[in-house]
């Protein structure tokens, strides 16, 4: 990261800033994802460990999928902060329907949480016009405040609910079905954004929404659509948390929601709309969990883990306004 | 070494890239106190990098800015207007919720104890103001001008801090006939009082009537410069193009008197437009003239569906337009909408996505994008249009008649029975600008009818069959024929005219 960023704020619009604003722009967080690997595993015999490796997989499920569905809302040119609130919410409906009723009937209801939610936010920003960063901002109180009411602030526990914790927690391949429903969800949304005409339609609404809309794109459809793929995918990234440690909290997912940016921002989208590849949100979620779990294998202090994230988040918008000024 | 005292300004082989753009290219000007210099060429010939330079938006690789003799370096606009040099951009950049007075003393308000000074202010207004002549309120709140009383307020401003060279970088783009009229007679005043006049622009005539000399641009060098009046039209445009043109407009061809009617707009009203009917025939070219402001673009997006019509229907081939774009594209009436940049491509995506965006139902199977039909198609079209750009390179890397041309191919796939052209031309350079016409004439030629939107008169005259004039959202004449004339045109725009409406 640090290599690629010394020219920040350099006012020189020379053409050698502009050969690595282009390189910085292709190769993009490829660069330090591995420069940071390379740095843990030489630094921390442990982390190379088949065991420490699976176990991030399995940590970041959650994420990465919330973070490739908060993707496709960033393309289209909003932004999700609900996703912390639902993914609390989503997690403590699943536990509590899967102990009172079933675990498949739990799951469900987990997730049709996520997509009301994320259908009110899309509703929210386009048909009342609201700034997608204040409106998903105060429909996180609405949820956590549900959240709250749901479990009357309590931690909600479920233990011995063998069923319930089958759907995160089985072993394939030595890898939890968390990790492989996540890898599925992020291959179909590679595809879904790169393939398919609604992919292309994202980009577009984000990219240019005047123009898209001049050439016929619903661009409030798509819109909507972004919001009610991200609070579903913050819906099941609850509920196979929720699943993994068979207990449910309204605010278990304070953090997620600035993780999952970071993460986002980190891989390449923009915050303006218009850009970003899920294989590199991918990639930004797991540098972000490289950093964490370095921290956690060095055994330092995790209030600094904090601020060198916020630190990295900062980076990652500085470059992305950087990059843009070549145009 | 050796001063010419007369020499307001001179740039010594100077040099400026872009990445792999090389913008300009050693170029050497001097530009002498007092007189209007102008900068003329084809877009990317370097005309407006090098205002710019010299105005300290950009600095430049090699060579030097010097200043009546002595070298100098400007790291920001800023440092050239304490030293006298102001630039008057293409877009007005001032701050909209300030009043008049308050932009032009931005940054450089008379204060006393630390608040502004509001008394001197005003004095100090009101004898700039009288000195330039300009019919401003000191109180009128900038956002609510039109463009060109904005572009007074940039004067103003660079007067105010005593500026004496002033860079007018296209400042006509985007007035009306008689806003440029003004314009020029302001251009003509700061030279008769000794101020300095650099002059970019794509307008000619402008240029030939305005300036005292000339410098002639082409792929970043300097061609030549000379004095202006021993330069034509037709002398500028080979030098810039290296080569002499053609005509400046294709052959008109009429459609046949029994084509039929495919498009009929009835009493259409929406915002900004009252009261318009108008019918497009198949094969004609339908030229929309009038000021800024009258209503045209406002028309064409009301017929298009893109603001929603308060009354009155429009009807192609039988169906009634459902007043959305997806609804228009879908029964063949196709929008180039005037603003590129703002309501046309998306730049940093690929040609590819820009061009087949409002077709690409037709390349969809199982939701997914056929992308080998889909490049055929798109370059099929970018054919007709004659471009033949990388379909994976971004929008925003080609040059302004390549985006153009880039939102032609794109009308022309959903093979619209009408297209709507507003300002096609607008902003890009004159070799495109035929390419342009050619395009526009060759559709008509196959059956489409199209609306031409113009500022440009001479273009409206050198293309349209029969033009309508709007005023005041209204259309208020038809002309064709031996009427169709520039008099007759502008008179009709001005509602100095007795014809009755179509």
């Amino acid at each position: 990261m640090s290599a690629n960023t010394v020219g920040v704020g350099d006012p020189a619009t020379t053409p050698t800033s502009q050969r690595v604003a282009r390189i910085v722009g292709r190769a993009g967080i490829l660069i330090p994802f591995l420069i940071a690997f390379v740095v843990l595993a030489i630094i921390s015999p442990p982390f190379l460990r088949v065991g420490n490796l699976t176990n991030i997989l399995d940590q970041q499920a959650g994420i990465i999928i919330v973070a490739c569905a908060g993707t496709f809302v960033l393309i289209a040119g909003g932004i999700d902060l609900s996703i912390g609130a639902i993914y609390g919410l989503a997690g403590a409906v699943a536990l509590t329907t899967a102990s009172s009723v079933s675990p498949v009937v739990g799951v469900m209801a987990g997730l049709a949480v996520g997509l009301a939610v994320g259908i009110a936010n899309g509703v929210v920003v386009t048909q009342f016009r609201i700034n997608p960063l204040i409106g998903t901002l105060a429909m996180t109180f609405v949820v956590s405040g549900i959240a709250a009411i749901v479990t009357k602030g309590n931690l909600v526990v479920a233990l011995g609910n063998h069923d319930f914790q089958a759907f995160a927690g089985t072993k394939i391949l030595g890898v939890s079905s968390a990790a492989w429903i996540m890898i599925v969800i992020a291959v179909l949304a590679a595809v879904l954004l790169s393939r398919t005409t609604f992919g292309r339609y994202v980009y577009a609404t984000g990219g240019n929404t005047q123009a898209a809309r001049l050439g016929g794109v619903r661009v409030n459809a798509i819109r909507v659509s972004t919001f009610a793929l991200s609070g579903t995918a913050a819906a099941l990234a609850g509920t196979l948390d929720a699943s993994r440690v068979l207990s449910a909290q309204a605010s278990s997912g304070q953090f997620l929601t600035f993780t999952v940016l970071t993460g986002i921002i980190v891989g390449g989208t923009s915050i303006l709309g218009g850009e970003g590849t899920i294989g590199r949100t991918v990639l930004g979620c797991l540098f972000v969990a490289l950093i964490a779990n370095g921290f956690n294998l060095l055994g330092l202090d995790p209030f600094y883990q904090q601020v060198t994230l916020g630190v990295i988040l900062l980076l990652a918008v500085g470059v992305d306004a950087w990059s843009r000024r070549f145009e | 070494m050796q001063v010419d005292e007369a020499v307001h300004l001179e740039v010594r082989g100077l040099g400026k890239s872009f990445g792999a753009t090389r913008a300009l290219d050693d170029v050497s000007i001097a530009v002498r106190q007092g007189t209007v210099h102008a900068f003329v060429g084809e877009n990317g010939a370097g005309k407006s990098t090098l205002g710019k330079i010299i105005a300290g938006v950009f600095a430049q690789d090699q060579g030097d800015l010097m200043l009546r003799g002595t070298t100098v370096s400007f790291g920001s606009p800023r440092q050239a207007l304490v030293r006298g040099i102001a630039l008057v951009a293409q877009e007005v950049a001032l701050v909209p919720r300030l009043t008049v007075a308050e932009n032009v003393f931005l940054g450089a308000e008379p204060k006393r104890a630390g608040f502004i000074d509001r008394g001197s202010l005003r004095a100090r207004f009101d004898r700039l103001i009288a000195d330039a002549g300009f019919d401003l309120q000191a109180g009128s709140v900038v956002g609510h001008l039109p463009i060109a009383a904005q572009q007074q307020v940039e004067i103003l401003r660079a007067l105010a801090r005593e500026a004496d060279l002033l860079v007018f970088d296209e400042p006509s783009a985007s007035l009306s006939s008689v806003e440029v009229e003004r314009l020029h007679q302001i251009i003509r005043a700061l030279g008769a009082r000794g101020h300095t006049v650099i002059l970019v622009s794509h307008f000619l005539s402008e240029v030939l009537d305005l300036s005292d000399v000339v410098t002639v641009l082409r792929d970043g060098r300097v061609v030549r410069t000379s004095q202006t009046k021993d330069e034509t039209e037709a002398s500028l445009v080979t030098g810039m193009l290296g080569r002499p043109v053609g005509r400046a407009y294709p052959e008109k061809r009429l459609p046949p008197a029994d084509s039929r009617v495919v498009l009929d707009v009835a009493g259409l009203s929406a915002p900004g437009v009252a009261d318009a009917t108008l019918s497009l025939r198949a094969g004609e070219i339908v030229g929309l003239a009038g000021l800024i402001g009258a209503g045209r673009s406002e028309l064409a997006r009301a017929i298009y569906g893109a603001t929603a019509a308060t009354a009155g229907a429009v009807t192609t081939a039988g169906t009634t337009l459902a007043g959305r774009p997806a609804a228009s594209i879908a029964a063949g009436v196709a929008l180039i909408p005037e603003s590129r940049k703002d309501d046309g491509l998306i730049l940093r995506r690929p040609i590819r996505e820009n061009v087949s965006l409002t077709s690409l139902r037709r390349f969809e199977r199982l939701g997914f994008v056929r992308r080998g039909a889909e490049g055929a198609q798109v370059r099929h079209a970018l054919e007709r249009v004659d471009a033949s750009p990388i379909l994976e390179s971004s929008a925003g890397s080609l040059s302004g008649g390549n985006q153009q041309k880039l939102l032609f191919a794109r009308a022309l796939l959903i093979r619209p029975g009408v297209l709507i052209a507003d300002e096609p031309t607008r902003g890009i350079d004159v070799g495109a600008k035929r390419d342009i016409y050619d395009v526009l004439v060759r559709l008509a030629a196959d059956g489409m009818a199209i609306l031409l939107i113009s500022n440009e008169v001479e273009e409206i005259l050198g293309l349209a069959h029969r033009v309508l004039v709007m005023r005041g959202g209204r259309l208020v004449a038809e002309l064709s024929g031996p009427d169709m004339t520039e008099g007759g045109i502008v008179s009709a725009a001005f509602g100095t005219t007795t014809t009755s409406a179509a």
